[in-house]
């Protein structure tokens, strides 16, 4: 039977779902906060460029069907969150507008600025866009200043403001980044990114010198990934939560809360820890073995399933996922932020269509990827090289 | 509670307005030049001839260029309704949110999938294979434009929904009526096909330059044929589709007529103004000044544009302030501003009484206060507006917008007939002065897309919801000088970004289509 809390955690997996495919598409912001460190020459640099560039916009895509979907199935969230940490949301969107038109244009004749500007752009989008998506998304856990009050709509004729959503710091988002587990979390998402982003270059790449700097360069990333997301995960696990008390929907702090959940909801925990495992394989078998060319797909399923477990983690069992610090009971449950029953039931038909959506572009994907990527490739044969 | 502050909603305006219009510099031309390059491809396919796939190439770097910039600031705009229109996102986003989501789920996906095989798998995938793509790219693109139009036009025409006070918003009842609705229909044909037009006259004005260079004159000839048949047609699409757009602006927005027209007194068989100068003398909707001077004028033609009857009562913007009207499809007399203002405040009164009787638990309460907002509700928005004149939108905006709009439409037909006559003769390339216009015409195209935005957009001022939520009630509580960095800051940025655009096609352009 579909109910109407059916509906709700069915459309909150669609958004933890989501976020992990775009945990494991960060792999593009990661490659491209490498192109003036992997690549040390022009060659180089261009064909990590190319790769990278017939990717991107799967990156972009998700994240706007991440924001699209907020917003159609928990509307109050997008208009608490966006409206309210305006800065912290203002700044990705920046990261990510400069993005979208620097594979394009950097290497074009007349493209007004200069090559290693639209890099920088790409630069920036690699390590702010991560870091602050981490930091953004660590909220969830950590909470944020925010009250919602819906009577003050009747406000009119006045003075008052009728915004049903108030943020409570002035600085409106930014105030994420004085805390420490916010920073931890931002850090693991860049290192991650940085982490597959190596592992797709070693699947994509033909080019020796490239190649032979991979090695150090996965270590060297993979490293900090780890410290930083096992420092987050089990300082989270045995911190307070926010938990909603069955019946009368108050907001309480439960101590360990997320471990509880991941307790009470085994199958998550086991999710959780193939993922790690999954994520932990590509890396490690990656880095034993220098022929092996597709840890990327083994921590990016690794990912996405552990990214999406953190995600319901958050949202299910009587959890608020996005948790009010000024006041407890303002924060945001599947229940209380979510579309209606009706709307939800029309987005989970026309949700019915992504297997189709994830078999074309699979198909899409392999057509362009039959062989890997040289320099020679982009110079000689690709008429649309970047 | 925050201080509701005046300029934040101005700001607020602006950046929205900001981003909207630089993103539909954009779009039109991504839906016209993609349709032009995969009939180019289409070509090429079909007879085997390479002419038409350098051709379609070149039209591919060009659309590559112009796409990236698009997705941009496409961003940006989606992201706005709760960056900057919180109480919107949530007052109408259990209906406003799903075509957005599906916007990205069934379109986007689309699009981006499609592009790569498009630029990147000329020597990929088959032939077959590759023009699929290229058609599927433009479908991605034409199908995002569906669901946004579908979207906007549910804010000018709000139905399928109803307003449930224990969640304090709006929630969509019928799904199928947001998308069938004659206003979404004919709003989403009016945009595309003003985008195809948009398409068609950059390729010809681009081919235009090549054939007074005396450059690429084979292709230029082939691209400029195939642009003017496809903007001939476009161009009347158009001219029908706007004819409809007319038409339910009359029924859905009487005040947005009345501002495109400058028509502050209505009568029977009201004439259509084709050209005048609005009359900066007038400073009251009630004075006796003449709001237009110098009019060109169409006897009874605006009536029957907007009631498809000669004789119709068009109301004027007095008119729908006093009220006590009656039009051919509405026997009812219409409500004066004040009336609709005193339900608009009766609704939101009962609305506050209705949550204090929720907490209080006063099931009886409840229901009469719900009954007291069922029966105001349609006109919820007028609770916030102060006097008349805030129901008024720019008229001198809107109205130059709509008249240079309608004579730039009426010119670019004009303009694909006489290159089409002359491309039959076979003596275009001697028409030195037709070459010109159609090189200097690529501003207009987008000039002409812009106002019909600004018609669109300004003119339904004050409401972001019809009748039901004003911008005002509709803002992010955040502080004035946050909007106004952020402003700033996309402003530069576009505008940088813009120039590169510029910029690349240029040389790209001159470059030419050889290399390919």
């Amino acid at each position: 039977m579909i109910t109407y809390s059916f509906l709700q955690h069915y459309w909150w997996f669609l958004i933890s779902l989501l976020a992990g495919i775009l945990s494991f598409l960060l792999f593009v912001q990661g490659g491209q906060s490498m192109i003036f460190s992997l690549g040390k020459t022009e060659d180089q640099r261009r064909l990590l460029v190319n790769v990278l560039g017939k990717k991107w916009e799967y990156t972009f895509t998700t994240l706007v069907t991440f924001g699209g979907a907020f917003f159609a199935s928990f509307p109050l969230f997008y208009s608490t969150s966006f409206g309210g940490a305006y800065w912290v949301w203002m700044l990705i969107l920046f990261c990510f507008t400069i993005q979208a038109v620097s594979y394009e244009y950097q290497n074009k004749p007349g493209r007004f600025f200069s090559t290693n500007t639209y890099r920088s752009f790409l630069f920036i989008n690699g390590l702010l866009g991560t870091f602050l998506l981490g930091a953004a998304i660590a909220t969830f856990f950590t909470g944020s200043e925010f009250t919602v009050n819906k009577q003050n709509i009747t406000e009119f004729g006045g003075q008052l403001s009728p915004v049903i959503s108030q943020w409570d710091n002035p600085l409106h988002g930014l105030e994420a980044l004085f805390d420490v587990r916010n920073w931890l979390f931002g850090l693991a998402v860049f290192f991650l990114a940085r982490t597959l982003a190596v592992l797709f270059f070693k699947n994509r790449l033909n080019n020796n010198e490239i190649e032979s700097r991979l090695h150090k360069v996965l270590a060297v990333n993979a490293v900090p990934f780890l410290v930083f997301f096992l420092a987050f995960v089990i300082w989270t696990l045995f911190a307070d939560g926010f938990a909603v008390k069955p019946g009368t929907n108050e907001v309480f702090m439960e101590p360990m809360k997320y471990l509880n959940n991941l307790l009470q909801m085994p199958l998550l925990l086991i999710c959780f820890l193939v993922g790690v495992v999954l994520v932990l394989f590509g890396i490690i078998k990656s880095f034993l073995k220098d022929s092996w060319r597709k840890g990327i797909w083994y921590a990016g399923a690794g990912t996405i399933i552990t990214v999406t477990t953190l995600f319901l983690v958050a949202g299910y069992n009587g959890t608020a996922y996005y948790p009010s610090t000024s006041d407890l009971q303002s924060s945001l449950t599947i229940f209380n932020s979510s579309s209606s029953f009706f709307t939800l039931k029309v987005m989970s038909l026309v949700s019915l269509l992504i297997p189709f959506i994830a078999v074309y572009i699979f198909f899409a994907w392999r057509a362009l990827e039959s062989t890997h990527t040289s320099i020679e490739e982009i110079n000689e044969k690709d008429s649309h090289a970047y | 509670m925050d201080l509701l502050d005046v300029s934040l909603i101005n700001w607020s305006r602006a950046q929205f307005a900001l981003t909207a219009m630089y993103h539909w510099l954009f779009v039109p031309l991504t839906l016209g030049l993609g349709i032009i390059q995969a009939i180019m491809e289409t070509i090429y396919v079909k007879t085997g001839k390479e002419e038409w796939k350098k051709a379609a190439k070149f039209w591919m770097t060009v659309f590559g260029i112009n796409f990236a910039i698009g997705v941009a600031t496409g961003i940006i705009l989606e992201f706005q309704f709760g960056t900057n229109w919180s109480n919107y996102s949530w007052f109408v986003g259990d209906i406003f949110g799903a075509p957005l989501a599906i916007e990205g789920i069934l379109a986007f996906f689309m699009e981006a999938t499609f592009i790569s095989i498009m630029f990147f798998g000329w020597n990929k995938v088959s032939k077959g294979w590759h023009l699929a793509a290229t058609w599927l790219t433009i479908a991605g693109a034409t199908i995002s434009a569906l669901w946004i139009l579908v979207a906007n036009a549910w804010m000018q025409n709000p139905l399928g929904m109803q307003f449930n006070p224990a969640t304090v918003r709006n929630e969509m009842i019928d799904f199928w009526s947001l998308l069938s609705s004659p206003v979404a229909i004919n709003k989403f044909f009016h945009a595309v096909t003003s985008g195809w037009v948009l398409g068609a006259i950059f390729v010809a004005g681009v081919s235009a330059w090549y054939l007074l260079k005396k450059r690429e004159v084979d292709f230029a000839k082939r691209s400029i044929k195939v642009a003017s048949v496809f903007g001939l047609v476009a161009t009347l699409l158009v001219a029908y589709t706007g004819d409809g757009s007319a038409y339910h602006v009359a029924q859905k927005q009487p005040m947005k007529l009345a501002v495109m027209e400058g028509l502050y007194k209505g009568q029977q068989g009201t004439p259509l103004i084709l050209m005048g100068i609005v009359n900066p003398a007038k400073e009251k909707y009630n004075d006796n000044v003449e709001p237009v001077l110098v009019p060109l004028r169409i006897p009874k033609m605006l009536s029957f544009l907007g009631y498809r009857d000669f004789n119709a009562f068009v109301p004027g913007i007095q008119d729908i302030i006093d009220g006590g009207y009656t039009t051919i499809n509405d026997t009812t007399k219409a409500l004066s501003f004040e009336q609709k203002k005193m339900m608009g405040q009766t609704a939101i009164n009962a609305l506050k009484q209705y949550k204090e009787a929720e907490k209080a638990n006063d099931t009886t309460a409840l229901a009469t206060h719900k009954a007291v907002i069922d029966a105001n509700y349609k006109y919820f928005g007028y609770g916030y507006l102060d006097k008349p004149e805030d129901s008024i939108p720019n008229v001198p905006l809107i109205f130059y917008s709509f008249h240079l709009m309608v004579v730039l439409g009426f010119f670019f037909i004009a303009l694909f007939l006489v290159i089409l006559f002359y491309d039959y003769k076979k003596i275009l390339e001697k028409q030195k002065w037709l070459l010109w216009v159609a090189l200097f015409t690529i501003p207009l195209g987008y000039l002409a897309g812009e106002l019909g935005w600004i018609v669109a957009e300004v003119g339904r001022q004050p409401w972001a919801i019809q009748d039901v939520l004003p911008v005002q009630a509709a803002i992010s509580s955040i502080q004035t000088s946050s909007v106004q960095i952020t402003f700033f800051l996309f402003l530069v940025l576009f505008t940088a970004l813009l120039i590169a655009e510029v910029r690349i096609m240029l040389k790209q352009i001159k470059k030419g289509p050889a290399e390919y």
